[in-house]
This record gives structure tokens, sequence and C-alpha cells, in this order.
């Protein structure tokens, strides 16, 4: 069997008519997912417990099962359920897209909420107490000082996290969205050529992990831009 | 008892732990108490009650006529007349020197930024350091830092200034720049309680010490008698282990 490189260039054009479904999902479910991070997180760290243990659950469920098994169950499994096709949400968990931005963003939650915590749980306490004593009321503690640390401290876990979402998006393709992995497929099943097929998809990720971790690089430098000596 | 800070037979507990015994404490309007004792004797705990950063468990504290009880805006209200200083500076990393200064004012005062950053640069002035106004807190020294933090606390206008030993981190050719400002701000009428182990300073700017031990005020003298001839033996032990250095 002989290595075609002709084909890895004639297939990149084609996998990257997914790129604009990859980043959608990537973008959708990242900006959801932190949306309900946050949300997790201020139970998380709640006084009361009958806050704090439902968000354990959450964390522990999210992380602890496989994102395609949670991708399987919203897309195949909730649909039994004669409830939810009567529901208002049936609109969304009959569409693949929208099963999928679902899945990655619940997951992707998990996995925040608690880059996040860590993030506020590393921020000085004498800061904090440096706050109080000059009067400043909780909710202006919690703006000014510990949300703008935690998400500094937080920051390169984050980015993983981005670049984790981004590899994940490939599993939308097992519910029939044709992302980039989900063309790489299609014109394997054409051409039976599924090495250079997915060489050329592995290029086109590695692309876009390098921007990524950039844009993040860029960000950081300027969030720590106080931690510079001169 | 009725000065500007009183503490009144209070107790506080850590867990089982008796951190503070019956202390009683009348801090009267522009008077400057040192406090001293040996490591663990409850220093921090006393002033740190004064602000509320840490509970007590019984007796009263009054401050300015407002008694710190689970009441926020009572606590809030006492903060915004205590300033305090930290011995580890706890400035904010994030923000320059002039952000420092001006974020509880136009907070809390409501201040506009202006007037606030006009503010801030009298004090900074005051402090010696007004040229390092746009740097970020890890820019500077040591020294540096904690006349920001006074300055940041004065910026509140406070009626009272704690500090919690402000000179033990640094480097021993800060300390006195550090002092120089304590002792400025003292000559300016500022009611202070300071815990120090600077006897120097003590000496110099004191109306009274207060040596603590086990969680008890043991005694409290002005700074000749303490230092010619402390009343307990326990402070006699602490006065010959400072002064020893
Ligand atoms: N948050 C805390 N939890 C438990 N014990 C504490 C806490 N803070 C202080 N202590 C204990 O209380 C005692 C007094 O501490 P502190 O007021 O810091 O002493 P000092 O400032 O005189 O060195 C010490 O024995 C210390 O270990
Ligand atoms: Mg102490």
């Amino acid at each position: 069997m002989s290595f075609d490189f002709a084909l890895i260039a004639t297939s990149l054009p084609k996998i990257l008519q997914g790129l604009g479904l990859t980043l959608n999902l990537l973008v959708v479910s990242t900006l959801l997912g932190l949306l309900l991070a946050v949300g997790i997180l201020l139970m998380r760290l709640s006084q009361h417990a009958w806050l704090v243990w439902p968000a354990k659950a959450y964390i522990y469920f999210f992380r602890g099962t496989p994102l395609l098994v949670q991708l399987f169950i919203i897309y195949y499994g909730l649909p039994q359920f004669g409830l939810l096709r009567h529901s208002f949400l049936w609109p969304l968990l009959r569409e693949p897209y929208w099963c999928s931005v679902i899945a990655l963003a619940l997951n992707t939650a998990a996995y925040v909420s608690e880059i996040l915590r860590g993030g506020v749980l590393g921020v000085d306490k004498g800061l904090i107490e440096a706050g109080k004593a000059l009067g400043l009321t909780k909710f202006q503690r919690a703006s000014r000082i510990t949300t703008p640390l935690a998400v500094r401290l937080a920051l390169p876990a984050y980015s993983n996290e981005i670049v984790s979402m981004l590899k994940s998006t490939a599993l939308a393709s097992t519910v029939t969205l044709m992302e980039m992995t989900g063309v790489a497929r299609t014109i394997v099943a054409d051409t039976f050529a599924p090495y250079e097929i997915f060489i050329a998809a592995t290029i086109i990720y590695l692309v876009l992990v390098w921007f990524i971790q950039t844009a993040f690089t860029l960000i950081e430098g300027y969030a720590n831009r106080h931690v510079r000596k001169g | 008892m009725t000065g500007i800070v009183d503490l009144e037979q209070v107790n506080k507990f850590y867990g089982d732990y008796h951190a503070l015994r019956n202390v009683d404490l009348s801090v009267a309007k522009g008077e400057k108490v040192v406090v001293c004792g040996p490591s663990g004797s409850g220093k921090s705990t006393m002033i740190r009650c004064i602000n509320r950063l840490e509970e007590h468990d019984s007796g009263r504290i009054v401050v300015d006529g407002k008694e710190l009880t689970d009441d926020e805006s009572k606590i809030e209200s006492v903060r915004r007349e205590v300033g305090m200083v930290f011995q580890a500076f706890n400035l904010f990393p994030h923000m320059t020197v002039l952000q420092n200064l001006t974020l509880a004012p136009r907070l809390v005062h409501k201040k506009p930024r202006g007037e606030a950053e006009e503010a801030a640069m009298k004090y900074l002035t005051r402090v010696r350091i007004h040229d390092q106004a746009n740097k970020y807190p890890s820019q500077l020294s040591g020294g540096q830092q904690q006349r920001v933090a006074i300055a940041r606390a004065l910026c509140m206008n406070p009626e009272v200034m704690l500090f919690d030993e402000p000179t033990s981190a640094l480097d021993p050719e800060m300390i006195s720049e550090v002092l120089d400002v304590m002792t400025d701000l003292a000559r300016e009428g500022m009611t202070m309680i300071c815990v120090t182990h600077e006897m120097g300073f003590a000496r110099s700017v004191a109306d009274r010490i207060v040596f603590m031990d086990n969680g008890e005020i043991i005694e409290t003298s002005t700074p000749a008698d303490f230092f010619a001839a402390p009343k307990t033996e326990r402070a006699r032990t602490f006065l010959g282990q400072i002064l020893a250095h």
C-alpha cells in the first residue's frame, strides 16, 4: 500500500468544509458551559449544604463518565421519555446539533467550575481581609478582588480545557454531524484511504490548537502584566 | 470606658483554644497604644477583633459608639472608620498603586475618580512615594509597598489606625522608612493601636504600652515605666529577649 500525499492535499479543502461547524460547536458550547460553570461554582462555594451537594453530584457525574456516553444518553436516551417529547425542549433534543452542544456544554461546565474553584481558592486570604478592612462589601470584594485574581490563576488550566473541547467536538460526528471529523469519515467511506484523510484532519486540528494556545499566551501575558518586574 | 475603641471583658476561642481572656482595653481619641508580647500571645487576634476580621465570643467591643455584633451594616461602618496595615502589606497585585488607593474611596465613599486620585496623590506625597503612583506593587520594594499600604488606609480618612507588625516582613534597611511615616502620623494626632516589637518606636511614640501573654493583657504602662521597671516577670523576660537583639 502506498502513501498518497496528493490525497492529503486534495482532502484538506473538503475537510475544511466542516471547519465552520467545528468552530460553531466549540464556541457555542464553551460559552454556554462557562455560564453554567459559574452557576455551579457559586453553588459549590456556598455555605449551604443543600446547594453544595447538588453541585458536587453534578461535577462527579459529568467528570466521572465518558463524554461519548453522555452524548448518547442525550441523543438516544432522552427521546425515550414521552414527557420530553411533548415538552418545549423537544425541538432542541430532536436536533443532533443541539444534542451535541448540550452534551459538550454540560460536560465542560463540570470541569470549568472546578478550574475556577481552584482559582478562587488560590486567591491570597490576606487580600480579601484587606478588602474587608477597607470597608468593601461582600459583592465589591468578590467583583474587584476575588474574581479578577481567580480568573488570572485559572487561565492556564482554562486554555487546556478549550483545547480539550476542540477535540471533543469530533464526537459530534457520531450523531451524524458533519463537522470536520464527520466530513473526514465520509471521505474515508468514499476513498477507502483512512490514513491520508485522518492525517489531513490531524493537521487542521493542530493548526487550530496552535491558534488557541497562542491566543491564551497573549491573554495571559496581558492579564499578568502586573507580575513583571521593571 | 468611653474611648474611641473600647474592649470590655472580651473572650475569643479558636475551637477549644482560649485565644483572648477577659481583655479590657480603652483607647482614647488621639492616643497611641503599642501592643507587645511573645508570639502567639493573642496580639493579632485582639486587634483583628476591633475591625471584625475575627469575631469575639463574649464581651463587648465598641468603636466610636458602634458596638460590633453580627449586624453587617454596623461592621461595614466600623471598618470605614478603622484603617488597618498588615504585616504582609496585602496590596492588590492586579492594580497599580493609584488604583489600590482609589478603590475603596470610589466604591465605599462614592468619590468621583478625579477627586479620589487627587486625595491619593496627597497621601502618596505624605508617605514620600508619589513618583510610583502608576507602578504595580510587585515593582516596589517591601518598604515602599508598606508605605503604599499605609497611604491606602489613610485615603479612607480613618479615625483609628491598626497596625499588625507592619515592619516584621521588611528587610532591616527598610524598617526605618516605614517607622518614620508612622511617627509622622502619630505626631499629626492619629489614634493608633500598633502591634510591634520595635521598641525604639514604642519609646518615642507610644502613650501606653500594653503587654500581652497567653491571651491576656497582663501589664499596661507608660513606655518610661515599662522599659525602666516592668511590673511582671513575664514582661521582664520578654524585654530581655527583645533587647538582646
Ligand atoms: N485562625 C486560627 N485558628 C486557630 N488558631 C488560631 C487562629 N489564629 C490564631 N490562632 C492561635 O491563637 C493564638 C494567638 O494568635 P495570634 O493572635 O496570631 O498571636 P500573636 O499575634 O500574638 O502572635 C496562637 O496560639 C495561634 O496559634
Ligand atoms: Mg501576630
